[in-house]
């Protein structure tokens, strides 16, 4: 059984209608406490509260299956968007366990996989247009490849060769990719949550018809940008969805330790912000929940709130060993009943849309294209012409100047003691 | 043991020997991600170690709290890099609680520790050397020790001082430096720099894991240059130790400066120029100073960006003959 009760319906909260139940036998008449503030409405029995009455419920359309589980929540798309949807699910799957493996073999320094979290990336990305912009936290590879950044560009990345759009400067899975309106990942966490805000408040004032995305974690959603971005843009009608991917973990920080509320679901609401959960296992759900999300966001320019609830089935990162804070057994029970990727194609093969052949033969060929393109981005070599970037734009200051004349000069004499150029 | 080992001992004996001592930060509870403070947790209970929600203002600010009404506050911040979402409540806060009422309160007993500096591999947001920043802040210590044997008795002197303090732990040496270190308390003391070799031609000076760096590139001008150069570790950064500084640079009247830290605005300019007031008629040499460039710490680049041997090597040559 999963975690998360059905709900059939996906309920977009407010805080008016999420208070407390109003109790009659003690209510006394309506006070304005300040003239700028606006009436509260009194009670004459003192309580303090610290949940509101409901529970955030999950939104879900698909079961552990692949069942829908209304008729009237069957996926609007057609097979051609469904299989390509699924192919890239399993494209980020295999070429996570590609480079995975190459920073294990010491081809790369650093790796993150997305293991078990596919569907929150190709469900949202599937639901929006290509001018929506997204800021991601770097757990979100998969809404690249979705957007068409490709698997060369990704390993360029990934190794921070001559051919990296970010010219070797980032840590691997930083990616960032102008023509594919999607900023360049950032390490210090939810820096890109405020950034998102005004990013779509800009677009707002443009009378672009497109929206923000900001992904973040369960553990990012705890620092203090978090609180300001969805101040701002509650208060500043930022046309901007904030999607948290509620994968149960920080690093070894269970979100038991992260937070005691209702989720993050329920920060929305107290900001006064569209906010709806559904279950990040399920991609029509996620799916359907971003289809809605972008349409509010958009006509109505203001904030949206999204909580997927998912797991993160691999380890934090190449750097962590999550078997130190976690039992095997949840891991497994979760791929068993959870997968994401399973789930979606249980529900491909019950319409015939998908088959054991095809998928060996999706499997085969996303591996064969992964390995191929890793090779050569590891037959690249560094340009130190990308080293020396003036860190303002207009102009090098004459310190850096100096600088680089040092280490050229500095080279001439031992430049064999360095890494290879061109 | 290594240098993650004794701070880990450190941590143990800290805990052990002061009851209000608390540990705190992101993934602390399992042992953090370098370890740091594993056993902590199960010996201690998960009232006095325990993890954080995910925000360095929180960490500070509880920290901060925590130390000004009587416990001894040891705060994690996973890495240097991530240490700003904490520094308002490092330099406005912690910096100035003592002095802005009048001493009537204080949380001199706090330490914030944090790993800083390059590790081959860390990129923009992983390699950082923020010390600069803190440096600048009246009301704060700041500590970088340079192996195991210090680390250790550095990090309990700043864990008992009535001073908050920063303290920086070298985190490429976490593992690659091993010593002896004794596993009983003890402290070394957090106002005097370290003379780590004495010598007579030139004074070179850094702090934490650039010491190796420049222990290689002096060893390299023994051997092939004959140079016989003065080490110094400063250990302690805010205050530093100006007298024996000082004294020696009036001995071999040359001096090399070494950070991985931008250069512009570095601790090597202050030590630069206050070097220069203090030994001005002894100097031979204007003071060399080598540092990471004035860009962004690069990833690919690395090895080009750092203040490696080599550089250091090419320095102390420079300065010896010109
Ligand atoms: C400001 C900041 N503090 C700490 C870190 C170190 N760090 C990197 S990822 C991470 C956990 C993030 O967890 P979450 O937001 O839940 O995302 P997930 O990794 O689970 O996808 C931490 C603590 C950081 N990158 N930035």
């Amino acid at each position: 059984m999963s975690r998360f009760a059905p709900l059939l319906r996906t309920s977009w909260r407010l805080a008016r209608s999420c208070g407390r139940a109003s109790r009659s036998f003690a209510s006394s008449p309506d006070i304005a406490v300040h003239p700028n503030i606006g009436r509260f409405s009194s009670e004459l029995d003192l309580q303090f509260i610290s949940r509101f009455d409901e529970p955030f419920l999950t939104f879900r359309v698909m079961d552990e299956n692949g069942n829908i589980l209304d008729p009237s929540l069957e996926p609007d798309v057609s097979k051609e968007k469904c299989q390509r949807m699924y192919k890239t699910m399993v494209e980020l799957n295999v070429t996570d366990s590609i480079l995975y493996q190459a920073q294990r073999q010491g081809r790369l320094s650093f790796y993150m996989t997305n293991y078990g979290e596919e569907a929150t990336h190709i469900g949202s990305a599937a639901a929006l247009e290509d001018e929506d912009v997204v800021f991601g936290q770097y757990r979100e590879a998969g809404v690249l490849l979705w957007r068409g950044y490709s698997m060369q560009e990704m390993c360029d990345q990934c190794v921070g060769n001559r051919d990296d759009s970010n010219k070797g400067r980032m840590m691997p899975v930083h990616y960032g990719s102008k023509r594919h309106n999607f900023h360049t990942i950032s390490s210090p966490l939810a820096t890109q949550l405020p950034q998102a805000a005004g990013a779509a408040y800009a677009m707002k004032l443009q009378g672009r018809q497109a929206c923000v995305v900001c992904y973040f974690g369960d553990g990012a959603a705890s620092e203090g940008d978090f609180h300001g971005a969805l101040n701002f843009a509650s208060t500043l009608d930022c046309p901007v969805i904030f999607f948290c991917r509620n994968n149960g973990y920080a690093i070894s920080t269970p979100i038991r330790e992260q937070y005691r509320g209702d989720g993050i679901a329920v920060r929305g609401v107290s900001y006064n912000i569209r906010t709806a959960r559904c279950d990040g296992n399920d991609v029509w759900a996620v799916h359907k929940i971003m289809d809605e999300a972008r349409k509010i966001a958009i006509s109505q320019k203001v904030p949206v709130l999204i909580e997927a609830m998912t797991y993160r089935g691999g380890n934090h990162s190449t750097s962590d060993d999550a078997s130190r804070y976690r039992g095997n057994d949840e891991v497994s029970s979760w791929k068993l009943s959870n997968n994401p990727l399973a789930r979606m194609r249980m529900f491909m093969e019950k319409k015939n849309w998908w088959d054991d052949q095809q998928e060996t033969a999706l499997r085969e060929s996303a591996r064969t294209a992964i390995v191929q393109v890793c090779n050569f981005s590891f037959s690249l070599l560094l340009s130190l012409l990308l080293f020396f970037p003036p860190p303002l734009h207009h102009k090098v200051p004459a310190s850096l100047k100096e600088q680089e004349e040092t280490l050229l000069e500095h080279l001439k004499e031992f430049g064999s003691h360095y890494p290879t150029v061109n | 043991m290594n240098l993650v080992g004794a701070i880990n001992n450190a941590l143990h004996i800290a805990l052990d020997t002061d009851p209000t001592a608390i540990l705190l930060g992101e993934d602390v509870g399992f042992g953090g991600v370098f370890r740091a403070a594993v056993d902590l947790q199960e010996k201690f209970g998960k009232s006095r170690v325990f993890n954080t929600p995910l925000c360095e203002q929180g960490i500070a600010g509880f920290a901060v709290g925590l130390a000004s009404e009587g416990s001894t506050a040891i705060a994690e911040i996973q890495f240097a890099d991530y240490i700003f979402p904490a520094f308002d409540q490092i330099v406005n806060e912690a910096a100035k609680y003592r002095f802005r009422s009048g001493g009537q309160f204080d949380c001199g007993k706090l330490t914030i520790r944090t790993p800083y500096g390059a590790v081959g591999h860390g990129g923009l947001y992983h390699s950082q050397s923020p010390e600069a920043y803190f440096t600048h802040t009246p009301g704060l210590r700041v500590i970088v020790p340079r192996s195991p044997y210090q680390a250790k008795g550095l990090l309990l002197s700043s864990i008992r001082c009535p001073d908050p303090v920063i303290f920086f732990e070298p985190k490429a040496l976490y593992r690659a430096s091993k010593e002896l270190v004794p596993v009983s308390d003890y402290e070394i003391s957090l106002f005097n720099a370290d003379v780590v070799m004495e010598g007579s031609d030139i004074t070179v000076i850094g702090y934490g894991a650039q010491l190796g760096v420049l222990e290689k590139a002096c060893k390299k001008a023994r051997e092939e240059l004959n140079i016989s150069t003065e080490i110094i570790d400063l250990r302690s950064l805010l205050p530093w130790d100006k007298e024996t500084v000082c004294k020696s640079v009036m001995k071999t009247g040359r001096c090399v400066i070494s950070h991985e830290a931008p250069l512009t605005s570095g601790f090597g300019a202050e030590l630069a120029a206050s070097i220069q007031k203090e030994c001005f008629l002894s100097l031979e040499a204007p003071i060399e100073r080598v540092c990471g460039y004035d860009t962004p710490f690069p990833l690919s680049h690395e090895k080009f960006y750092v203040p490696d041997y080599l550089k250091c090597f090419a320095a102390i040559r420079r300065c010896i003959q010109f």
